[in-house]
């Protein structure tokens, strides 16, 4: 027997799903890591059902992952329509498919079990769903997941999804022993007969895949001598915290910001850190302002609600100029909206989002490796100019995992002790530069700095006033500032040439998917780039050189704006997404903006349709939730 | 002034190593006749009493009339937002044990707009004194009911009279896991406030102290009209706040185990008349700031460096 056909691929994205509880989240997880050991570049999202236990057998259950995976190290989202599925039920792969997932000629691996069930009613829907895929130009291939699966343990449900493993081992040509070591280090804590029975099964599915695939894939890592290593963003923003030095992390729980609280719960303490959770929201940056008023590198994670919660602490920390950084992982709003899910809406939020005058710093990273480095600068920035500083992650960022260079940390800085030594009595606590509002700031312990930090109004000697004149002081005091720390940043790059027809503006996660769809339109000889920004309050400086060298520009963004063609809007009513509002006020251009919250990162196909229809190509297509790949499969 | 209140005035401070002066700063502005002052000067002879260093206490307070308190004391302060002193107090002392925290709340402040705040920092029992200025009433906004306003009273939101009966904080602290001290005194009681918050100072724990006071301006009913018409019993034990003979004019005494948790919480629920004193106390409830420090590890630079780095190692591939 010859055994199946070799495909090489320069990438592939695969998605595996099951019912709630059956395993399709650490057979990813085992086929991530099997593609990151062997340095295959990977992005993987979760596919995760809004409630804990939901009715098996239906869409609303599916679980799972999305892995996408590439011969190059860095891959930097999510990618277009999957082209393989493996799925343990029918309903799990149709919820794919109404969730625009797939390729029309998508490859499904599916358990057959169905087909002969003793439930007429699954046997219907399978055929019909199956039907359905195939007639959309699917492949199918039906394998006895269940049947093979039981004759090496009682249990099918617990052990399908290590059967399932093994199949995409051998589907993917990988090597079958890394893979069982790695079972066996994800099932450390469990029983050795535990062990033993996932490491067998992931061995009868290779075999399986190998006597009974047609063809197998091959994506071809590039070797490289890099050590690299995989996390998500809320991991790589609680080992960020770590790094950079922070002592105390208050929170209360919240999707999808917990998970960041979690990975820093695991280890702080080692590290001379606490999580602290507080009992509410409003506590929780509470007790974190009030660690960093003594004199402690704190912060807060959250997401939109307890951002909203937290806006009157915001004005607090401001007001006494009080360093804090706050992480907000943004979901879906408004409300309880789309807990698990991605949206950008929290920009204008951030930014404005206090009572009064409240200037704040505003950073969003754009890549997992960004949520490593990012908490270092955020920290700088709060201690040096004495400011609230608001990192906005998102929940693509946050459940995603990325392949990227392991951080070098053996150069990080020893946290200084705090300084203790006296100051003059009467030392202003307050002591403002005129030009740049910074001054240092007195902490308790320090004999001779004794004195209030009000919330009031107050002059530089820190005591309550109400006169019209201090008031306009302190206002102008704590503004000067942002315009400080913008004199200090650098233009950001442009990604593309420097000046074209078009430029995309976007912030945070989408950036992956937006440099990506810009490379397709210019590889079909677009003149389009696109633009990063990290700093969102203040802005970076350049923006405006960097602008003149387009004939239009548009935002990218995943929050809401009217579309032009909706009845009653017009240019005066319309509402554009976020960052094209802000854009558009600081720099009186005619700035458009693609934003749209599907819910889900953004395909690079989408954002190049996009392209075509704004630069005239071909007219528009249809909404987000209706993908617009024209060709099939994009690989 | 009753002549009682001599007796806590007229006091030598010899051999102590600061003057009252030390922890005095700007000149209070409270309305004349307002119990605050009172409670000021009894946290600066505590302060002369335990020989503290202006620079090494934090008191922290919310939003209210006496929340203006830190702006008068020479100690570090912080004056922050309505209902939130105590997280803020919390993340003091979490992040450094060793500054001596004092915590000032109105009643409005800590029962209503502070009551999850309250509930929660019993639990947790930092190690700090927090007083409750119980005025009955809002007074900084100008007379608006609060959650001890007594039934029926009219204040600008209940020009009819109030709807429901007044919240009694005792019973609730008494109802919380890990209380470890409550007391009760009143600011027309300036000897027995200032063994109370002594007491309070020496407590290791949460010290709870509810301070009953006259709002002369928008509420001077209240307490009898300040006491003098306000039935009270003292709570009296030799190891509870004295009760000074003179005191025996305002009210009965009455023999208290502040130990007993059982026996505190029947005169927790019991208002007519108020207790005074010490009504629990249970030192050896741990302190959170302390199991925390306890159970984290402080690791040199190089072995901070070195556990980094095996945490990454979790996360290596290749």
């Amino acid at each position: 027997m010859s055994g199946p056909r070799l495909v090489r691929l320069p990438e592939h994205i695969v998605e595996i799903v099951s019912d709630a509880g059956e395993g399709a989240q650490k057979a990813a997880i085992a086929f991530a890591q099997l593609c990151a050991k062997a340095g295959n570049g990977l992005w993987t999202v979760e596919i995760i059902p809004s409630e804990i236990q939901p009715p098996p057998h239906t869409t609303g259950s599916a679980s799972g992952n999305r892995i996408r995976l590439a011969e190059r190290s860095q891959v930097t989202n999510a990618g277009n329509l999957a082209n393989v599925v493996l799925a343990f039920n029918e309903m799990a792969l149709l919820s794919r498919l109404e969730a625009g997932s797939l390729a029309d000629d998508v490859l499904v691996l599916i358990d057959d079990q169905w087909a002969t069930h003793d439930n007429e009613r699954y046997q219907r829907s399978y055929r019909e769903v199956l039907d359905k895929f195939r007639a959309r130009g699917a492949t199918i291939v039906e394998i006895p997941m269940n049947a093979e699966t039981v004759r090496h343990v009682e249990d099918a449900e617990r052990g399908k999804n290590m059967f399932a493993v093994g199949l995409l081992c051998a589907l993917y040509s990988k090597d079958l022993s890394v893979l069982q070591s790695i079972i066996r280090s994800i099932f450390e804590k469990k029983s050795r007969d535990v062990i033993e029975a996932a490491v067998k099964l992931a061995g009868a599915g290779y075999q399986y895949g190998i006597a009974h695939f047609e063809e197998c894939f091959e994506v071809r890592p590039v070797p490289t001598d890099v050590s690299k290593v995989a996390m998500n963003g809320n991991t790589a923003l609680a080992l960020g915290a770590v790094s950079a030095g922070f002592e105390l992390c208050s929170m209360y729980p919240i999707t999808p910001a917990t998970s960041a609280s979690h990975a820093l719960s695991e280890i702080f303490e080692d590290f001379g850190g606490f999580v602290h959770q507080a009992e509410d929201e409003i506590a929780a940056i509470g007790v974190a302002l009030g660690a960093s008023y003594a004199g402690k590198t704190a912060l807060t994670i959250t997401s939109g609600p307890g951002m909203a919660l937290k806006t009157e602490f915001q004005g607090l920390a401001v007001m006494t100029e009080t360093p804090l950084v706050i992480i907000n992982v943004q979901r879906g709003g408004p409300s309880t909206g789309l807990p698990t899910k991605i949206e950008q809406s929290d920009l204008l939020h951030a930014i404005y989002g206090a009572p009064g005058d409240a200037p704040k710093v505003v950073m969003a990273p754009s890549t997992i490796e960004e949520c490593f480095y990012i908490l270092s600068v955020a920290r700088k920035v709060a201690e040096e100019f004495r400011m609230l500083v608001i990192v906005l992650s998102d929940a693509n960022l946050a459940t995603g995992q990325q392949l990227f260079d392991r951080p070098d940390v053996s150069g990080t800085p020893q946290r200084p002790p705090l300084d203790l030594s006296p100051v003059p009595l009467g030392a202003l606590p307050y002591n403002w530069d005129p030009t740049t509002g910074l001054s240092q700031r007195l902490i308790p312990g320090q004999p001779g700095g004794m004195g209030v930090t009000t919330s009031l109004n107050h002059d530089r000697d820190g005591k309550a006033c109400y006169d019209s004149e201090r008031n306009q002081r302190g206002h102008t005091m704590r503004s000067r500032k942002l315009a400080a720390l913008q004199k200090s940043l650098t233009p950001p790059s442009v990604h593309g040439a420097p000046e074209g027809d078009l430029l995309l503006v976007g912030w945070g996660s989408t950036r992956g998917a937006i440099e990506e769809a810009v490379d397709m339109a210019r590889d079909a000889g677009l003149a389009v780039s696109s633009l990063n920004i990290q700093f969102l309050s203040p802005l970076p400086p350049g923006l405006h050189e960097i602008l003149a060298g387009f004939r239009q520009i548009t935002t990218v963004e995943l929050n809401y704006s009217d579309d032009w063609e909706d009845p009653l809007i017009t240019k005066e009513n319309r509402r554009y997404g976020q960052l094209a509002w802000m854009l558009r006020a600081a720099t009186l251009l005619d700035i458009d903006s693609y934003a749209k919250v599907p819910g889900r990162p953004y395909m690079p196909v989408e954002i190049f349709g996009e392209i075509k229809r704004i630069l005239g190509d071909q007219p528009g297509t249809g909404s987000a939730a209706e993908p617009l790949l024209a060709s099939k499969g994009a690989y | 002034m009753s002549s009682l209140a001599e007796l806590c005035v007229i006091e030598s401070g010899a051999g102590e190593a600061h003057s009252l002066d030390d922890y005095e700063s700007e000149k209070p502005r409270w309305c004349k006749g307002c119990g605050d002052h009172g409670v000021l000067v009894a946290l600066q002879r505590a302060l002369r009493k335990n020989n503290l260093e202006p620079e090494e206490v934090v008191s922290v307070s919310g939003i209210g009339c006496s929340s203006r308190l830190p702006h008068y004391l020479n100690t570090y302060g912080f004056h922050g937002i309505h209902g939130r002193a105590l997280p803020i107090a919390t993340g003091v002392r979490l992040s450094r044990p060793e500054l001596p925290v004092i915590v000032v709340m109105g009643d409005g402040d800590c029962f209503s707009i502070g009551g999850n705040h309250w509930l929660h920092a019993i639990r947790y029992n930092i190690n700090a004194v927090v007083l409750v200025l119980d005025n009955e009433v809002y007074a900084l906004t100008k007379m608006q009911v609060s959650p001890t306003t007594p039934d029926g009273w009219k204040t600008k939101t209940t020009p009819r009279g109030t709807y429901l009966q007044p919240m009694n904080p005792l019973s609730v602290v008494m109802g919380m896991t890990n209380v470890s001290f409550l007391a009760q005194t009143a600011t027309w009681l300036p000897a027995h406030l200032d063994e109370t918050i002594e007491k309070a100072w020496d407590h290791h724990g949460l010290s709870f102290v509810r301070i009953l006071q006259r709002c002369p301006v928008f509420m001077p009913q209240a307490f009898g009209e300040g006491g003098l018409n306000f039935p009270v019993v003292f709570l009296e034990n030799e190891d509870g706040i004295p009760v000074h003979p003179l005191l025996l004019k305002r009210g009965q005494t009455q023999a208290h185990n502040h130990r007993d948790i059982n026996e505190a919480q029947r005169v927790a629920v019991s208002v007519d008349p108020a207790p005074m004193g010490l009504l629990y106390q249970n030192p050896d409830v741990p302190a959170y700031e302390e199991i925390r420090w306890g159970r984290q590890d402080r690791p040199d630079h190089p072995t901070f460096l070195k556990r980094l780095d095996s945490v990454l190692d979790r996360y290596t591939v290749s």
